[in-house]
């Protein structure tokens, strides 16, 4: 149970970051927490304890192993993850080009 | 039916290929990205006639992974609820194309914007057709993230910082469906979402349950911008290149957020008004919300796109009134209306693009000084309105009719009452770009562009046809059997896996 918790905590922490920052790169880091937390969430619900790695050995007993979609899941989320955090990271680059400053009090050229 | 994967693989292959092609010749990546679109055009409406001979329900199982008796690997499922979505989908996306070529002289990587916009296309068709919920995962991730990119596309100061705006806000949308996924996947051990509908269906549905059902509601909402989610909408929407704007606004919300909405709480939760009153109230009471709001905020606006995104907010309200009514008339309103919007909303906005290449400036109140007559334009733009406003006898006209009708069938009269007197004042609020940016001016008319106004009478055509032929053939062909679909809710899973 306390690992879940832990993925909890560390998903509000990432919801706390980008909810109270004001700098670019901060909110970033806020995102990758949040991708990170929900990563090692879906990767949780694969494991058991005391199992095998889930390769095929030809065995004669029956062996315990882990579930291995979670893992190929995950696998692809952290690439998914990839592209939108080099996509959010390259877009704050160009903002810090054009303002010549992260703080997004200051980014407001956008209003109601 | 065995060439459903082409709707995703032909626009993939072409945003690979249009970086490649493109060093030899630039204007080779236009000439990829009409075709491509054109062709898939074709497949969507090929789809319709082919579609009944498979009793209206097509199962691909990728890489001929068997779905018997367990589903072992991804499949497509191709109903008539994917038929609505894909023929809007590639009917806005083949005017968007054509209307590009030439839009794309303001800018100067032609060969990226193919990319990206094939990216977008390639992921729409995806959501719309595929079965398993990770695939749908994916696929959302693929178009979300061709569409920020896509909204920073100018690289102005404007456009960036709506981008990052609409990246981090989106996101957070995207890993709270990912979490439910996860959730989803540990209750019940697989990803196909027919299977998922079969072992929820023996399950007494706890705490867990509408856990995970509202993780996914709100990352759909999200999506969907319904109000109070709406906030990144208008800034995302008026920043990116018009024929972006028209296919975000028009249907990138709708398949990302609406259909997706539909797609799961219907058929794979099999939730409906009977076993779960108190959540359509919520989305009920949410889209009114959403159109009475927006509709006033619409009003102030003095940016020519800044108006219509606001409007699509107040419009995504009605698609989620009749969600929330969930009766007969209220599907097939919802439904109609996800048709007409994308084709009318895509149209404004494409107009939206031509009247900043002329005047170069979208500030209502300059372009009322302007010394330019554009009574094309004008007359297009006015048409589109009156559709979306809900005017007879074009398309716009029937999902207003039906989810009144929806709203007095369930006896809740004063909602139909607000929901005649807003799309008055949505015809307000669009006429009066109407009235001060095309009539009344003095000057010299301006030449039109013939690619340009081929998508716009494409698109002019088909909501004045659809309008007029409503009732003898889109009602019973496609939105009809969409309903049905949608209606029928769980019995979804027992046909995919008897197919």
């Amino acid at each position: 149970m306390v690992p879940y918790l832990c993925c909890i905590i560390l998903f509000l922490i990432g919801i706390y970051a980008i909810l109270t920052k004001r700098n670019l790169i901060k909110i970033a880091i806020g995102f990758c927490l949040l991708e990170y937390a929900v990563n090692l969430f879906f990767a949780l619900i694969g494991y058991k304890k005391d199992a095998l790695a889930p390769i095929y050995t030809n065995v004669s007993q029956s062996k315990n192993f882990v579930d291995p979609i979670p893992q190929a899941l995950v696998l692809t989320a952290i690439v998914i993850g990839l592209g939108t955090t080099a996509l959010l990271l390259s877009v704050a680059v160009r903002i810090y080009e054009k303002y010549k400053t992260l703080d997004i009090k200051e980014i407001k050229r956008l209003k109601e | 039916m065995n060439y459903l994967p082409l709707f995703t693989a032909l626009p993939l292959l072409g945003a690979f290929l249009t970086p490649l092609l493109s060093k030899i010749w630039e204007r080779l990546s236009d000439i990829i990205g009409s075709i491509i679109t054109t062709f898939l055009l074709i497949l969507s409406i090929y789809s319709i006639f082919l579609l009944p001979i498979f009793g209206d329900l097509y199962v691909y199982e990728i890489g001929k992974w068997p779905i018997r008796p367990i589903p072992l690997g991804i499949v497509f499922t191709f109903d008539s609820l994917s038929l609505l979505m894909v023929l809007a989908i590639n009917l806005l996306s083949f005017a968007c194309a054509v209307y590009s070529i030439n839009y794309l002289d303001n800018y100067t990587a032609r060969w990226k914007f193919w990319t990206l916009f094939l990216l977008l296309i390639a992921g729409l068709n995806g959501v719309a057709i595929t079965g398993d919920l990770f695939n749908l995962f994916v696929f959302i991730e693929i178009s979300a993230i061709s569409s920020y990119a896509l909204v920073a596309f100018g690289v102005e100061k404007e456009d960036l910082e709506a981008s990052f705006k609409y990246q981090v806000i989106g996101e957070v949308g995207g890993l709270t469906i990912l979490l439910a996924i996860a959730l989803i996947y540990a209750k019940t051990s697989t990803l196909n979402m027919a299977d998922i509908a079969n072992t929820f269906l023996n399950e007494n549905k706890g705490t867990l349950f509408w856990f995970i059902i509202s993780l996914l509601t709100f990352g759909f909402l999200i999506k969907s911008a319904l109000f109070p989610f709406h906030f990144w909408l208008p800034d995302a929407h008026s920043q990116a290149p018009a024929p972006i704007s028209a296919i975000l606004s028009g249907i990138f919300i709708k398949t990302l957020g609406v259909y997706t909405l539909f797609r799961l709480i219907f058929n794979v939760f099999g939730l409906n008004r009977n076993n779960a009153p108190h959540y359509f109230n919520l989305l009920l009471i949410l889209g009114i919300l959403s159109i009475i709001i927006t509709s006033f905020i619409t009003l102030k606006q003095e940016n020519y796109k800044r108006l219509l995104a606001y409007s699509t907010i107040s419009q995504i309200g009605y698609i989620f009134v009749g969600l929330g009514l969930s009766n007969f008339f209220g599907i097939i309103g919802a439904l109609t209306l996800i048709f007409a919007h994308a084709l009318s909303k895509g149209l404004l906005f494409l107009t939206a693009g031509s009247v900043e290449r002329e005047a170069g400036t979208l500030d209502i109140n300059e372009l009322t000084l302007l010394k330019k007559r554009m009574s094309f334009y004008g007359l297009v733009y006015t048409l589109g309105a009156l559709s979306l406003a809900g005017i007879p006898p074009f398309l716009g006209f029937f999902p207003k009719l039906f989810l009144i009708l929806g709203a007095i069938k369930e006896k809740m009269l004063g909602l139909a009452i607000i929901l005649g007197i807003f799309s008055i004042l949505t015809l307000a609020y669009l006429l009066k770009i109407t009235n001060k940016v095309f009539t009344n001016k003095e000057g010299e008319e301006v030449k039109e562009n013939s690619l340009s106004a081929i998508s716009f009478l494409f698109l002019v055509f088909l909501i004045f046809i659809f309008g007029i032929f409503y009732f003898n053939y889109l009602q019973p062909n496609l939105i009809n059997k969409a309903s049905e679909v949608v209606i029928r809710g769980i019995e979804y899973a027992r046909l995919v896996l008897m197919k």
